[in-house]
């Protein structure tokens, strides 16, 4: 970067490198949006189809229905013996309750790690990255039988309790990173204060940490509304079922073959993700560039 | 996120430091009891439900166990039977290896084609990032995978397109021959991490390189080939551990698209989809505890062997 004061005073700077000419930026703008286009056409098929009269729906490849009516809408939630609003709010109590579980637990052991010393403190950040090498699949049948032991089978609590635990251990990398990054002069400050490490805590890291922590929250909420594995398992009553199994199960009585209530709630098993998507889009960006993250 | 950096040291802080504060700040940062106190969930959880049931799913891949009866040990049985004479394992084992092995370079070559696209101040930037990046963000749900088994049917979206063209497309989902193909697709049109990783890294390079270059008469082809490429190579190199770790560890579409079957004739029988028959299917919990020890070999095997030919062709500037 050039200072202001330099640039007025020397020569032009040289064009930037890769300034394209006027018809080749026409071209590529043409490309992209017609890659955009084809990105989202499945997406707004599926909405289309979702409002669509019946037996439009596969007579049709484009997007504009002829008429819109909600009849899919009120079809597909009471297509089931129980309603989706149950699946809704199932999964609303298991993404809320981890996402809780998460920012609380990952946040302390975060804390642990970044600003606190204690013996064996390196040796359990080695360990704590050794989790997240390791597929799930390796501890799920043990866990499997620990909770059928408990009685916690068909309930949410194996679903919930190993967020509580801090089991998700990206999320205490993640915020490991970013407490780095906080001054320790105000730890120091706070300390000649005479604050303990909870107050610090408290009072300091987590005011400070809302960026890291709301991009934890977001991502947890979307990666377990949108699991599962996870309820396939410890789900086996119906009315404990969340919106994914509700789908699965639409799906498998296609006895009704009910296309267009189908898509209905497919598409409305995608609004929160969406509106998460659409209010914290540069969060979620960021998150992912800064952290190198799968999905 | 623009605060995550490495460690800022605190500079300065310390010859500021009274002495009347030196034992509080030692008491502080050699606090065993406190650093315990706030590790205490994660320890729980690490012993409780990861290194406890680690070891206990490794005791049971030697034995024969149901659930309901206590597991009885069978020695090495399980790892016989499944390195020579269990089909339906070597059935998922070709599928998922096919799978990464057409998924995962798709995926990488369109992220890296669009990034690169986006890279140079296309204006709007921001909104195609948005909207190339909005299918990997819904892509793991079972929405998108009814979605597809429904594009990809004898009737579905795909063959009226195509009949438009009259082309009669096959029933993608219910041929052997294809049905794996439209799973590669799923995967392909979720390039939107990798392609956002790719942004980040294209940033990095530093544009008087390319100045340098064109001043020397060096075609964008050529600019590509000999500055963006090799100075690239180790995000390349993360994106492609990832994605294939990833691939190897592929459940849900698979899962929806075959009823939970892997069919038609095994042909989309994911690795994990065949563990998870074995465990809940069939309550065959020990054999299932083999096959996922397998499969932590596999990716330790494949991770091992990645880092082992990087150092050919990842470039790390020191």
């Amino acid at each position: 970067m050039t200072d202001a004061t330099m640039s007025s005073i020397t020569a032009p700077p040289p064009p930037p490198a890769g300034r394209r000419s006027a018809l080749g930026s026409v071209l590529i703008h043409a490309g992209l949006i017609a890659a955009s286009f084809a990105m989202l056409y499945p997406l707004l098929w599926m909405v289309s189809a979702s409002v669509r009269p019946e037996d439009e729906i596969f007579a049709s490849t484009t997007l504009w229905p002829s008429s819109v009516d909600f009849a899919s809408y009120v079809r597909g939630w009471f297509g089931l013996d129980v309603s989706f609003g149950r699946f809704s709010w199932n999964s609303l109590v298991i993404a809320g309750l981890t996402v809780i579980g998460n920012v609380v637990a990952c946040s302390l052991a975060a804390y642990a790690f970044a600003r606190l010393r204690f013996a064996g403190r390196n040796f359990w950040f080695a360990m704590m990255l050794g989790t997240m090498m390791i597929p799930y699949h390796v501890t799920l049948i043990p866990q499997y039988v620990l909770f059928l032991d408990l009685g916690w089978v068909n309930t949410i609590l194996p679903l919930v309790v190993p967020k509580f635990l801090a089991s998700d251990a990206f999320f205490i990398f993640l915020m490991v990173q970013f407490f780095r990054g906080i001054p320790r002069e105000l730890d120091e400050a706070a300390m000649m204060d005479g604050c303990g490490p909870w107050r610090i805590y408290w009072k300091i890291m987590l005011p400070l940490s809302l960026p890291v922590l709301a991009t934890a929250a977001i991502f947890s909420f979307i990666w377990t509304w949108d699991d599962f594995f996870g309820p396939l398992i410890y789900l086996n009553d119906m009315n404990t079922y969340t919106i994914q199994l509700g789908l699965r199960t639409f799906v498998d009585s296609s006895s009704t073959s009910d296309w267009g209530g189908l898509f209905a709630m497919s598409t409305l098993s995608l609004v929160p993700v969406f509106f998460f998507f659409l209010f914290f889009q540069r969060l979620l960006i960021e998150g992912i560039a800064t952290t190198g993250m799968k999905r | 996120m623009a605060a995550v950096q490495d460690s800022a040291v605190a500079i300065g802080a310390g010859a500021r430091r009274r002495p009347a504060a030196q034992g509080r700040l030692a008491a502080l940062w050699t606090n065993h009891g406190a650093g315990y106190m706030f590790l205490l969930p994660w320890l729980v959880g690490f012993f409780g439900l990861t290194l406890g049931p680690a070891v206990a799913s490794l005791y049971l891949s030697f034995t024969s166990f149901d659930l309901i009866r206590s597991p009885e040990w069978v020695g090495a049985a399980n790892y016989v039977r499944i390195a020579t004479a269990d089909p339906k394992f070597a059935a998922s084992l070709k599928v998922t290896f096919l799978y990464v092995v057409l998924s995962v370079p798709f995926k990488l070559a369109f992220a890296l084609f669009v990034a690169i696209l986006l890279d140079r101040g296309v204006k709007g930037l921001t909104v195609y990032r948005a909207i190339f990046y909005l299918p990997s963000l819904l892509g793991g749900s079972v929405a998108i995978a009814v979605l597809w088994r429904q594009l990809f049917a004898g009737d579905g979206l795909i063959n009226s397109l195509l009949a438009q063209f009259g082309i009669e497309g096959p029933s993608w989902i219910s041929h052997p021959d294809y049905s794996i193909w439209t799973l590669v697709v799923l995967s392909v049109w979720q390039f939107g991490s990798p392609m956002i990783i790719f942004l980040a890294g294209l940033r990095q390079i530093p544009t008087d390189m390319y100045e340098a270059a064109s001043l020397d008469g060096a075609s964008k082809f050529r600019q590509f080939y000999k500055i963006t490429l090799p100075l690239l190579t180790p995000v390349i190199f993360f994106n492609a551990v990832v994605q294939t770790i990833e691939a190897f560890k592929a459940f849900t579409p698979a899962f929806i698209i075959s009823g939970g079957t892997g069919g038609p004739i095994n042909s989309t029988l994911f690795y994990t989809l065949y563990l998870y028959q074995e465990a809940f299917g069939n309550f065959r919990m020990g054999y299932a505890s083999a096959l996922a020890w397998i499969l932590v070999l596999i990716i330790g095997l494949f991770t091992a062997f990645s880092f082992l030919t990087s150092r050919y062709w990842v470039h790390y500037d020191d």
